[in-house]
């Protein structure tokens, strides 16, 4: 694209009720969108407007929440009109501010790497994994480990990735009948989707291993290990390497 | 010691109005279902608006009082008595110290809020006091009051600790006039359109709009599940996930909407055919499982206003309440 400004015309606003705004960057699970979007993203919270509450982003869009009424009374003070839109004001802030996107900044990418211990009772679904893809255990233990992920968002519950690139090759469908909990730390593989689970909660993942690493931390701000544009890269350990770990974070 | 738990009742949790600016860590907003209440609550013990209250479901709990307080009641009507006799909702009330406060039964809303003049101790955790039950963080060690819990009150600087007085409880004779802020029998919960409403087909969106739905048993903090006319979309399409919010009304495979409230999740990635708009929140709040629903659509231009005028109406609140108080040497 010769542009190096971000045309008006390539994201669509549109409001999620009386206290948000949507800016739909494109329609699929595509980097280029997700670049538009954390580019966006950091220049908001670099330069809050105010009124400006948070922002969520997902695959193709960000979410920006704002208070109503802080925009209605510092807009009152001054533009004394009868009628106010808090959302129209929202919108053109936020279309000022697109313009001043430069899209051949190159974003950086922090790297986390994540321990998981493969298998066995860490991973009941290993074996199932394997055959689904006509592979042996330590081939899907070696594809997924080599693997690199990009972090699109995080959302479902505290700290969960929501990652992408994981390879056809391990590629499974959920599980017919979901678990009634999935345990802390769950490494697990959906359809084209991988992930870790950062909270006990019920689920229909493939479970091929767990990590001993808290990825939803409440008493840390960010309160997540991962954000959004995190690449992810899970690394192999041995039974005895995970329980050292789970005592060593237990003694923090 | 200021509050010891006798009974807790069904679910008893500390919220305040939530906890912001941490969704896209997938750390939920949590808070009163019923803001507007807690609101009220708090202006009626002279607290700031956002501090953060019990907030009591359907089959409340039995609390002794151990300290002489201030407190006030506000949101759904779930019979509120000390020594048998009903302690007023919507105005302030001292309660006497050893004093026990039980809610008998409920017999209108769904959700109390029980306030108290200076706050309760409650520590915050990212900015809030709100419990976030499925988190296990915030509020009184993360979760919902228990047998024997002791929830402690801040330190106020009011003349009532050392107040002597005959009565296991005394209010002033005004109050706040719960209409204004309370669910007729039949709640009309007004929506504009959620961000996939033209994903919909034609009938879909008339049945959304005309017909009533029933509020089922699975529902909670986190979502009303309802069941109508069946939603259909006009054609099978994957949608990924995004933000969702307080209010928004999202639409399953099985054609059966979800309202999700002030437990939502951050993000899903089921079609939205509706938005509640802010205004309407607290009405669901107090509408129990069983009951129905109307909806009713308006323009963003409307919710606008209609959120609008209920802030001045509860700022105008604030501002006569402040003034009884004062008049009255309550606080």
């Amino acid at each position: 694209m010769p542009e190096k400004l971000l045309n008006k015309t390539t994201c669509v606003l549109s409001p999620l009720g009386d206290s948000a705004i949507v800016i739909t960057f494109g329609n699929e699970i595509k980097y280029d969108i997700h670049k538009k979007i954390k580019m966006f993203m950091d220049l908001l919270e670099d330069e809050p407007f105010v009124g400006f509450i948070e922002c969520v982003p997902a695959f193709t869009n960000l979410t920006v929440f704002y208070d109503p009424l802080v925009i209605y009374k510092k807009q009152k003070q001054s533009n004394n009109h009868e009628c106010i839109s808090p959302y129209e004001v929202v919108r053109s802030i936020l279309e000022r501010k697109l313009q001043w996107l430069k899209e051949d900044k190159k974003l950086t990418h922090r790297t986390v790497s994540i321990p998981v211990c493969y298998g066995g009772e860490y991973g009941p679904d290993l074996e199932y994994v394997a055959r689904y893809n006509n592979l042996t255990t330590a081939e899907v233990i070696h594809i997924h480990s080599n693997g690199e992920y990009l972090a699109y968002m995080i959302g479902f519950a505290p700290g969960f990735p929501f990652l992408g690139g994981l390879s056809e090759k391990i590629a499974t469908p959920r599980r017919s009948s979901p678990r009634m909990t999935i345990p802390t730390g769950a490494v697990g593989i959906a359809g084209m989707q991988t992930g870790v689970y950062p909270i006990s909660t019920p689920g229909g993942w493939q479970l091929i291993g767990q990590t001993p690493t808290k990825l939803f931390l409440p008493n840390v701000n960010p309160p997540s290990l991962l954000q959004a544009g995190d690449i992810v890269k899970f690394h192999p350990i041995s039974n005895q390497e995970y329980n050292e770990i789970i005592l060593k974070e237990g003694l923090q | 010691m200021s509050l010891r738990v006798i009974k807790p009742g069904l679910l008893t949790s500390i919220q305040d109005l939530g906890r912001k600016g941490f969704q896209q860590h997938g750390v939920i907003v949590s808070g009163a279902m019923d803001a507007y209440s807690l609101r009220i609550a708090n202006m009626l013990v002279g607290n700031k608006e956002g501090e953060a209250a019990l907030e009591i479901t359907l089959m409340g709990p039995t609390l002794k009082i151990e300290k002489n307080c201030l407190i006030a009641i506000t949101g759904g009507n779930l019979s509120p008595t000390i020594d048998s006799q009903a302690v007023p909702m919507w105005k302030p009330v001292y309660v006497k110290k050893g004093t026990i406060l039980r809610f008998a039964g409920c017999k209108s809303g769904c959700r109390t809020y029980l306030s108290v003049a200076g706050g309760y101790a409650i520590s915050t955790v990212m900015n809030s006091k709100s419990t976030y039950l499925r988190g296990e963080i915030g509020g009184y060690k993360g979760r919902a009051l228990k047998v024997d819990d002791v929830v402690d009150f801040n330190e106020t600087s009011t003349i009532l600790d050392n107040r002597e007085f005959k009565e296991a409880f005394i209010a002033p004779l005004w109050f706040v006039n719960e209409k204004e802020f309370m669910p007729n029998r039949m709640p009309v919960i007004r929506f504009v359109d959620g961000s996939q409403y033209d994903y919909f087909t034609d009938s879909s969106k008339v049945s959304f709009a005309e017909n009533l739905f029933k509020v089922s048993n699975q529902s909670d903090r986190m979502g009303y599940r309802i069941s109508g006319p069946l939603l259909e979309l006009q054609d099978k399409r994957e949608l990924l996930s995004e933000a969702v919010t307080n209010g928004s009304v999202q639409v399953p495979p099985d054609g059966n909407p979800i309202i999700l409230l002030a437990d939502s999740q951050t993000t899903g990635g089921y079609p939205k055919i509706a938005q509640v708009i802010t205004a309407d929140l607290p009405l669901i709040a107090q509408v129990k499982p069983g009951e129905a629903i109307q909806f009713s659509r308006v323009t963003l231009k409307e919710a606008e206003q209609l959120f609008l005028q209920k802030e001045q109406q509860l700022n105008e609140l604030k501002v006569s309440i402040s003034l009884a108080l004062k008049k009255q040497h309550i606080i």
